[in-house]
C-alpha cells in the first residue's frame, strides 16, 4: 500500500528509542499544585474559588465568559493556598490557583454521559464544560474547533497520530495503551460528523501502533451498531517531519491545501491530537474533565526516560526530579518537540494542557554549532514543506524588509524549523522569521 | 539554575552537515580529476595546482586577519576556490631561462605568476570586496579565469613544453587543444573520442578527463551535495545544439564531433563543477534549468560562430550575472497559494 505524504520536509533522528518500548506510568503529585488559568488560545479563565477554600478532584476551579476559551478543574483535593502570578511554561507569569495537596483525592461526582444520545450542541457544551483543547501544543479550545461555521460539509475528521517530532512518544504509547478510548473518542465526533470520514494517520516508524489501531477499528466496527463506525479507518503515513503539521497533514491524507490564510474547515477537514480524543472520551464515558495528561520525558540527561500519565498542575522539576533529570547537566531543558518546543530557563514550572514533554539535552544531541554566512547552498528552500524560500526570509528578517518578507509569502511559514534543521551555516533562520512574522502580525492588529 | 542552561529559538538539534563538510566533499569529488592532471601532464601540474590552492588560502587569510582579524579559512571554501582554478589552468613548471633554447625570464616567471595571480583575483577582487562567502555574484576560480585568458593570452591557451607523462598520442604535447582545432578547421587529428573521454588530450589540468569529472559529479549527486538539473540540462543543451551543428553542416553528420563538443573541451568540469556554485547558481529547480539551459545556449552559441574556440567560462559568468533575475522569476507557489 501506497504511503501517504507530503512534498519536501526533514528526516531529523527519530530518538524516540529512549521511551517508545516504555509503558506509561501513573504518577501523583506529592506537593502543592498549580492550576494555570491559561492553558489555552485565547481569554485567560477568571477563578471561581478563592484562597482558603476547599476543592476537590474534578471541581471547576476557573472559567471565562470570554467565546473563545476553556475552564479549568482541580486535579487534586485541598485546600487553596493563593491565587498568584507565577511563572508559566510560555515563559511570562500569569495567574495561578496553587493548591495544597491533602493526598486524599475527593472527587466531585462525576457522571457519564452517553453522547450518542445527545445532540452536536449539547455534546459541544459538554467538552467546553470538561475543559478540553487541543493538547499538541496549540490548545486551541476544542469545542471551538469542533464547531465550524461550514460542519455539514466537513468530509474529514484526522486524527493526528504521526507524532513526527524526534524524542516525543506519549502519542505513539496512548495509541498502544488506549487504543479502546482513541477509537471511542472519535467516534463521539463522528456521531456529530456523520458524513465525515474519521482517518487516524499515524506514521509508519509506528507498525505496533498501526497494527493495534487498525485491529481496534476493525473490532470497533463489528461489535458496534453506530452507523458511523463503518466511516473509521487508519492511514499509514511516510515517516518525515512535518507529517503532523495540521496543513501537511491533511494534505499527506487528503491530497488538498488549505489556503493561505485559511483553517482546514475550509477544505473540510478537522485535525485533533491523539490525546484529545482520549480527552473526550473521558469526558463522556468517565464524566471527568481534563485533569491529566500523558508527558513523555527524554534526552541523554534523564536515567529514567519514559511515558508519564501525570495531573495537571504539577511541577515540571518534581516530574523531571522523578524520572531522574539531570537538570545542571543538561545543555538545554525543552517544553514540547526538540524541533518546535520552546527552551526552558526555569523548570519551577507546572505541566499545563499542552505540555507534550520535557526533553534534556546533551550537547552532543544538537550540533549546535556558530552561526556563519548563508552560501545559498539552497537545503533550506529543497526541504520547506510549505515550499518557500527560507534563505531569502531570512535575509528581508534581518533587514527588516518587512515588503518583500510579505510577498515572498513570509506569513505562510509555519515555523516547523526544517530550514534551520538543514542549514550547513547553522543560521537562525527560523529565529529570524519567527522574528519578523510576530511583529508583522502585531502591526496588523493595531 | 537559569545560568545553565541555553535558552535559544527553536528548532533545538540540527543536522550535522555543516559549510566546511560540503566544501569538503567537493574536493573528494574533484580528487579523480586532479590526479588524471597530474598523470597526463606530470608534476608541472602539480606545482601549478598547489600554488594556487595554497596561494587562494594564504590571500583569504591574510586579507580576513588584515581587516578583521578573524579567518573563516576552516570552511574550505577558499581551498576549494584556489583548487578549482589550478584545475582550469594549463601545467607549467617555471624553467630557468636559457638563451640556447629560447627559454627567456618570462618563462620562468609566469608559472609562478598566474596561479598567484588569478588566485588573489579571485579571493580578493571577486570574493572578499563582495563581502566574503555567499557574496560574491561571480564565480571566483571562473572570473579568475576571465581575467587570465585576458591578462596572459598566449600562456593561459598554448600547452607547450609539456611532457606527458603517458598519452596514446604524442600530438597533444605541441598541439592546440581540440576546441582549438575545431575552431580552426574543424578536423580534429590526433586524439580520437575516447582519449577525449579519458583525458590523454591537451588542455586545462582538471578538464581533460570527462570520465574523471563524472565519477565526481556521480559522488557530488549521491552526496547530495549538488543536484543533477545543472549538470544535466547544460550537457544536454551542448549536445542538443552540437547535433544540429552536425546535421546541418556541410560535411555531414559527424558523431565524433559531437563526442569532441561533449569531452574536449571545458564542458564537463563547467557543468558538474563551475556552473553548480552554490552562491552564483538558482535556488530553485526552474531556475536551476533555466541557467542551464541558458549556460549550454551560450556556450554552444560561443564555440560555433563566436571568435574563441571555448565557451564555458563565459557562459557560465554571463549567467551567473543572470541569476539575480532568474531568482526574482522563479520564486516558488507557496503552499496554499492560489494556483
Amino acid at each position: 500500500m501506497s504511503k501517504f505524504t507530503f512534498k519536501k520536509g526533514i528526516h531529523p533522528k527519530h530518538a524516540k528509542s529512549f521511551t517508545k518500548d516504555r509503558k506509561i506510568e501513573y504518577i501523583l503529585p506529592k506537593g502543592d499544585i498549580t492550576i494555570m488559568l491559561q492553558q489555552h488560545i485565547g481569554a485567560p479563565c477568571k477563578p471561581l474559588v478563592k484562597p482558603g477554600d476547599l476543592v476537590l478532584v474534578g471541581q471547576k476551579i476557573g472559567d471565562s465568559d470570554a467565546f473563545v476559551s476553556a475552564p479549568v478543574h482541580s486535579s487534586v483535593s485541598g485546600k487553596v493556598k493563593k491565587i498568584a502570578d507565577v511563572l508559566h511554561p510560555s515563559g511570562s507569569k500569569m495567574q495561578g490557583i496553587i493548591i495544597e495537596n491533602d493526598g486524599e483525592y475527593n472527587e466531585i461526582e462525576m457522571v457519564p454521559k452517553d453522547p450518542y444520545i445527545m445532540n452536536k450542541d449539547e455534546i459541544l457544551a459538554s467538552i467546553r464544560e470538561a475543559g478540553i483543547v487541543g493538547m499538541g501544543g496549540a490548545g486551541f479550545p476544542t469545542f471551538i474547533k469542533l464547531n465550524p461555521p461550514n460542519s455539514d460539509e466537513i468530509d474529514h475528521i484526522i486524527i493526528n497520530g504521526a507524532e513526527c517530532e524526534p524524542y516525543l512518544t506519549s502519542d505513539h504509547r496512548v495509541m498502544l495503551e488506549e487504543t479502546d478510548r482513541v477509537v471511542l473518542g472519535l467516534s463521539v465526533i463522528l456521531h456529530m460528523f456523520p458524513k465525515a470520514k474519521g482517518v487516524i494517520g499515524i506514521e509508519d516508524n509506528k507498525p505496533d501502533a498501526i497494527e493495534a489501531m487498525e485491529k481496534a477499528v476493525a473490532k470497533f466496527q463489528q461489535e458496534s451498531d453506530l452507523e458511523i463506525a463503518k466511516n473509521m479507518s487508519v492511514a499509514t503515513l511516510a515517516t518525515k517531519y512535518p507529517q503532523g503539521a495540521e496543513k501537511q497533514l491533511i494534505y499527506s491524507i487528503t491530497k488538498r491545501e488549505v489556503p493561505s490564510g485559511k483553517l482546514p474547515a475550509d477544505v473540510q477537514c478537522i485535525v485533533q491530537n491523539i490525546d484529545t480524543v482520549v480527552a473526550i472520551h473521558r469526558a463522556f464515558f468517565r464524566g471527568r474533565p481534563l485533569m491529566r495528561r500523558v508527558v513523555t520525558l527524554s534526552g541523554e540527561n534523564v536515567t529514567n526516560p519514559g511515558n508519564y500519565k501525570c495531573k495537571l498542575g504539577v511541577s515540571y522539576r518534581e516530574l523531571i526530579e522523578h524520572a531522574g533529570g539531570k537538570i545542571e547537566e543538561s545543555k538545554k531543558i525543552i517544553s514540547g518537540g526538540p524541533m518546535m518546543g520552546m527552551a526552558l530557563f526555569s523548570v519551577d514550572l507546572p505541566i499545563i494542557k499542552t505540555s507534550s514533554s520535557i526533553l534534556l539535552l546533551s550537547e552532543n544531541e544538537m550540533h549546535m554549532g556558530e552561526e556563519n554566512p548563508c552560501i545559498r547552498c539552497g537545503k533550506c528552500v529543497e526541504t520547506c514543506p510549505m515550499n518557500l524560500l527560507p534563505l531569502d526570509l531570512d535575509k528581508f528578517a534581518r533587514n527588516d524588509a518587512k515588503d518583500q518578507f510579505e510577498q515572498y509569502n513570509g506569513m505562510n511559514c509555519i515555523e516547523c524549523g526544517s530550514c534551520s534543521f538543514v542549514c550547513p551555516s547553522k543560521r537562525h533562520i527560523i529565529q529570524a522569521i519567527r522574528t519578523t512574522r510576530r511583529t508583522i502580525m502585531a502591526e496588523r492588529r493595531k | 539554575m537559569s545560568d545553565l542552561n541555553i535558552v535559544s529559538s527553536s528548532p533545538h538539534i540540527r543536522s550535522k552537515d555543516t559549510t566546511s563538510n560540503l566544501m569538503r566533499d567537493v574536493v573528494i569529488a574533484l580528487i579523480p580529476a586532479t590526479l588524471v592532471g597530474f598523470y597526463v601532464f606530470g608534476l608541472a601540474a602539480v606545482f601549478t595546482v598547489l600554488l594556487s590552492t595554497l596561494s587562494a588560502v594564504f590571500f583569504e587569510w591574510i586579507y580576513q586577519k588584515t581587516l578583521t582579524g578573524k579567518t573563516s579559512i576552516h570552511d574550505h571554501s577558499a581551498a576549494v576556490t584556489g583548487l578549482l582554478l589550478g584545475l582550469n589552468l594549463p601545467a607549467a613548471l617555471p624553467m630557468l631561462p636559457d638563451a640556447a633554447k629560447e627559454i627567456t625570464m618570462v618563462n620562468f616567471l609566469l608559472p609562478f605568476a598566474v596561479p598567484i595571480l588569478g588566485s588573489a583575483f579571485a579571493i580578493i577582487v571577486v570574493k572578499q570586496l563582495f563581502g566574503g562567502i555567499g557574496n560574491n555574484f561571480m564565480n571566483p576560480a571562473l572570473a579568475a579565469r576571465a581575467f587570465l585568458i585576458v591578462s596572459f593570452a598566449d600562456h593561459m591557451t598554448t600547452w607547450k613544453n609539456i611532457e606527458p607523462v603517458f598519452s596514446s598520442s604524442v600530438d597533444v604535447v605541441s598541439g592546440a587543444t581540440i576546441m582549438g582545432m575545431i575552431k580552426n578547421g574543424g578536423l580534429v587529428i590526433g586524439p580520437s573520442v575516447l582519449d577525449a573521454f579519458v583525458g590523454t588530450i591537451g588542455g586545462s589540468i582538471g578538464e581533460i578527463s570527462a570520465l574523471a569529472i563524472i565519477i565526481g559529479g556521480i559522488y557530488l549527486i549521491v552526496r547530495k551535495v549538488i543536484t543533477y538539473h545543472i549538470p544535466v540540462y547544460f550537457i544536454g543543451t551542448v549536445a542538443i545544439f552540437m547535433v544540429l551543428a552536425s546535421l546541418f553542416s556541410s560535411n555531414g553528420f559527424d558523431p565524433s564531433f559531437i563526442g569532441y563538443q561533449l569531452f574536449g573541451g571545458g564542458l564537463m568540469l563547467g557543468a558538474v563543477f563551475m556552473a553548480t556554485d552554490y552562491v552564483t547558481s538558482p535556488m530553485t529547480t526552474t531556475g536551476k534549468i533555466i541557467f542551464a539551459v541558458g549556460c549550454g545556449i551560450i556556450t554552444s552559441l560561443i564555440r560555433l560562430v563566436g571568435a574563441y574556440p571555448e565557451g564555458v567560462s563565459f557562459a557560465i559568468i554571463i549567467m551567473n550575472l543572470a541569476v539575480p533575475l532568474i531568482n526574482r522569476y522563479t520564486i516558488p507557489r507557496c503552499f496554499g497559494e492560489e494556483k
